[in-house]
């Protein structure tokens, strides 16, 4: 039984600055849960367990973003434990929406949500992991789909790289049939130049995406700003639009640069 | 008792089955119980700051990034909040959407606290998987009811987590009464699960333990509180949501990066499912009303070990509500109500699955956020949990260090802390000196 249970690949997750609702994906594959606690050892899961393992580690899954000089240190020794180490979610992988605070003076925004803010250490800029280590692969979404984590889990564990598509939300409207928002009712939509991975959820709900899955790659951002202009978007609209959970993706951070006054 | 039991420190660095990050520290010094600390360690992520200056109609989403536990609570406070400052009011089906994905989150969060993060501790397994071990059949049910109250918010928001589809006045996109309608058979089942999981959870055996707490909850003239109400407490308040700056405040201590409350002049009070069920007991269904009477719950419970049996009584009657509710839904014609912004402060409070969840904000003619305030269940919580503590370590000064540490951390977990939440978790340690 011991030996068995090490030969069982090991399986961690991490907390940083976050919301714990990636981790909380982890728990909410009611169906896959127990079979996949046979197949691995869940080494490191604070949310799930109080029995914890030093490492190493086979996969760590890393939910939230860098905040403090303690944090900073911490993924490094977390990497260090690690055979393969994936990012879960727009905090990891982006920064998540505290990197607003990147665009601003982190000592003002203290001042106003603490009375004492000698009591707060925190570093004034909210970072994905992969500026500190080396990171495999990174989930988007804020939250991750349920589907595309199982993917991940299973080709990790069976050594292959994780089949998850690199195009936009636009590509995933057209294959689920739903009728264009932007294009129907002049609704200013993020689709075309957000990373697929939710399905379209908002579109079929008759709303725009509002890009929380981060960046695609190399998005046409500013035709879609044109685009959006002609819809009466503003540029102060525009700043907001790009300033959610992914604030501080390369892509996102310029576009809204441009459109600041 | 031994000397070195007087005097000694009882920790915990990193408190697992609760959301977020936080630490215990108890000192004992000499017999006496010196310091009790649940410190919240998570990093803070200044939400209330960055939502000024953003629309009124955003504070839904970016609000809800504050807990992936409990995100229906964030979106539900905020809309109130926005839709009172612009004098809507959201009622019919509208409203009873709300109140039946509100049920899928309270199922959902409390399926997940009572099977996954709390029963372990009162059967002596450190996780659940380890309890499925020798429990599947019961981890199984647990998770299976868990994911009815997912199918719930995956329906009406679009997903389990942050879900898309909330909006101030209403949702993007409404159901149809046939896409509804579907929702009740995997939700009958649920409901007797959630019996089962009642008569399961209140054969647990319970420390002797009652505490005299003042608790505070919403309480509506007819409906159970989850969306809306007065703020009323055992100990005589009765406020407008709109009062309730005057009556609690709030204190930044140097051990915590979230803010405790207090009530004004009196101090500690709690909140969550026992707070809910003491003070609108009568407003249960009669089958969830009669599953508390057959677990040997009175109208009132002061044992928090005792919550997990409570927070079952509230499985059964979310199923209860959400069923009562998707019977008698018809399509409404529009999915929101128009809500034009206007310079006015508006409050919004609701009942998350861990208690009271407030929300402030000031907004500006054209809509814009001036100011917001949030105060979720954990921080009201904080002081309840660290004088459980004091008390419960006091009385059991013998018990062995290993043994003490677990029951303190079960303790914490009466609670169900969301720390993400008041951080905007804790570190559990005790220290010997
Ligand atoms: S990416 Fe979004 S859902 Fe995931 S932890 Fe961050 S805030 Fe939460
Ligand atoms: S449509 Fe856009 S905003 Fe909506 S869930 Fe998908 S990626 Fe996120």
């Amino acid at each position: 039984m011991a030996r068995a249970q090490r030969q069982k690949p090991r399986l961690a997750v991490w907390k940083f600055a976050s919301c714990d609702g990636c981790q909380l994906t982890v728990l909410n594959l009611e169906d896959e849960l127990l079979p996949l606690a046979g197949e691995v050892e869940i080494a490191h899961f604070l949310e799930a367990s109080r029995a914890t393992a030093r490492g190493p580690y086979d996969l760590s899954l890393v939910e939230g973003s860098i905040t403090t000089a303690h944090d900073a240190e911490r993924i490094r020794q977390i990497r260090e434990r690690s055979r393969f180490l994936v990012t879960i979610g727009a905090c990891a992988t982006a920064g998540g929406i505290q990197a607003l605070r990147n665009f601003k003076d982190v000592k003002e925004f203290i001042s106003i949500v603490y009375a004492r803010p000698e009591y707060i250490a925190t570093l004034d800029r909210s970072t994905p992991i992969a500026d500190h280590v080396q990171v495999d692969f990174e989930l988007r979404g804020c939250p991750i789909d349920r589907g595309q984590l199982l993917e991940v889990l299973t080709a990790f564990l069976h050594g292959r790289r994780p089949n998850i598509p690199a195009h936009s939300v636009c590509v995933e409207c057209k294959r689920r049939g739903v009728v264009c928002v932007m294009v129907a009712r002049g609704v200013p939509c993020l689709g075309p130049v957000t990373h697929a991975g939710c399905g379209a959820l908002c579109p079929a709900h008759d709303r725009g995406c509002y890009g929380c899955f981060g960046p695609m790659e190399t998005p046409n951002t500013a035709s879609l700003s044109a685009w959006w202009r002609k819809l009466g978007v503003t540029d102060d609209g525009l700043v907001r639009a790009f300033r959610t959970f992914n604030a501080n993706a390369p892509e996102f951070r310029k576009e809204s640069e441009r459109h600041e006054p | 008792m031994s000397p070195d039991r007087r005097t000694r420190t009882i920790k915990v660095d990193a408190l697992a089955r609760v959301e977020g990050e936080g630490a215990m520290l108890i000192r004992i010094a000499g017999g006496r119980v010196s310091e009790v600390q649940l410190r919240i360690y998570e990093p803070p992520r200044f939400f209330e700051a960055f939502l000024r200056g953003r629309g009124y109609t955003e504070a839904v989403d970016i609000t809800s990034r504050i807990c992936g536990i409990c995100p229906i609570a964030y979106q539900m406070s905020a809309a109130n909040a926005m839709e009172d400052a612009c004098g809507v009011r959201v009622d019919g089906a509208l409203h009873d959407l709300r109140r039946i994905i509100y049920c899928g989150e309270w199922i959902e969060s409390h399926a997940l606290h009572v099977y996954l993060l709390h029963a372990p501790d009162f059967l002596g397994y450190e996780s659940a998987v380890q309890l499925a071990r020798d429990h599947a059949a019961i981890v199984q049910r647990g998770l299976q009811l868990k994911k009815a109250g997912n199918g719930l918010m995956a329906l009406l928001g679009g997903r389990e987590v942050h879900p898309i589809n909330v909006r101030v006045g209403g949702f993007y996109r409404v159901p149809t009464t046939s896409e509804l309608r579907a929702a009740a058979e995997p939700l009958k089942w649920a409901r007797d699960a959630a019996l089962e999981t009642v008569r399961w959870v209140s054969r647990f055996s319970f420390p002797d333990f009652e505490q005299d707490y003042e608790m505070v909850a919403l309480r509506h003239p007819s409906e159970y509180p989850i969306t809306e109400g007065r703020l009323v407490s055992t100990r005589g308040l009765d406020i407008a949501v709109r009062e309730f700056a005057d009556h609690v405040i709030e204190e930044h201590v140097p051990h915590s990066n979230a803010l405790h409350a207090a009530i004004r002049g009196r101090g500690t009070y709690l909140v969550g499912p026992m707070a809910r069920y003491a003070l609108n007991f009568d407003r249960l269904s009669p089958l969830a009303r009669e599953a508390a009477r057959e677990a040997g719950l009175g109208p009132v419970c002061r044992n928090p070990f005792q919550s997990i049996v409570v927070r079952a009584v509230e499985l059964v009657y979310a199923c209860d509500e959400a069923l009562r509710l998707i019977e008698r839904y018809e399509r409404p014609d529009r999915p929101a109500l128009e809500v034009p912004p206007r310079a006015a402060t508006g409050h919004g409070c609701t009942e998350a699955p861990r208690g009271i969840l407030y929300h402030r904000y000031t907004i500006d003619a054209s809509g814009t956020i001036l100011d917001a305030k949030i105060v979720p269940p954990t921080s009201q919580n904080q002081k309840a949990i660290e004088e459980d503590l004091a008390r419960f370590v006091q009385d059991r000064l013998d018990l062995p260090t290993d043994a003490m540490t677990w029951q303190c951390e079960q303790a914490i977990r009466n609670y169900d802390p969301c720390i993400s939440c008041a951080t905007h978790f804790l570190r559990l340690e005790v220290e010997q000196v």
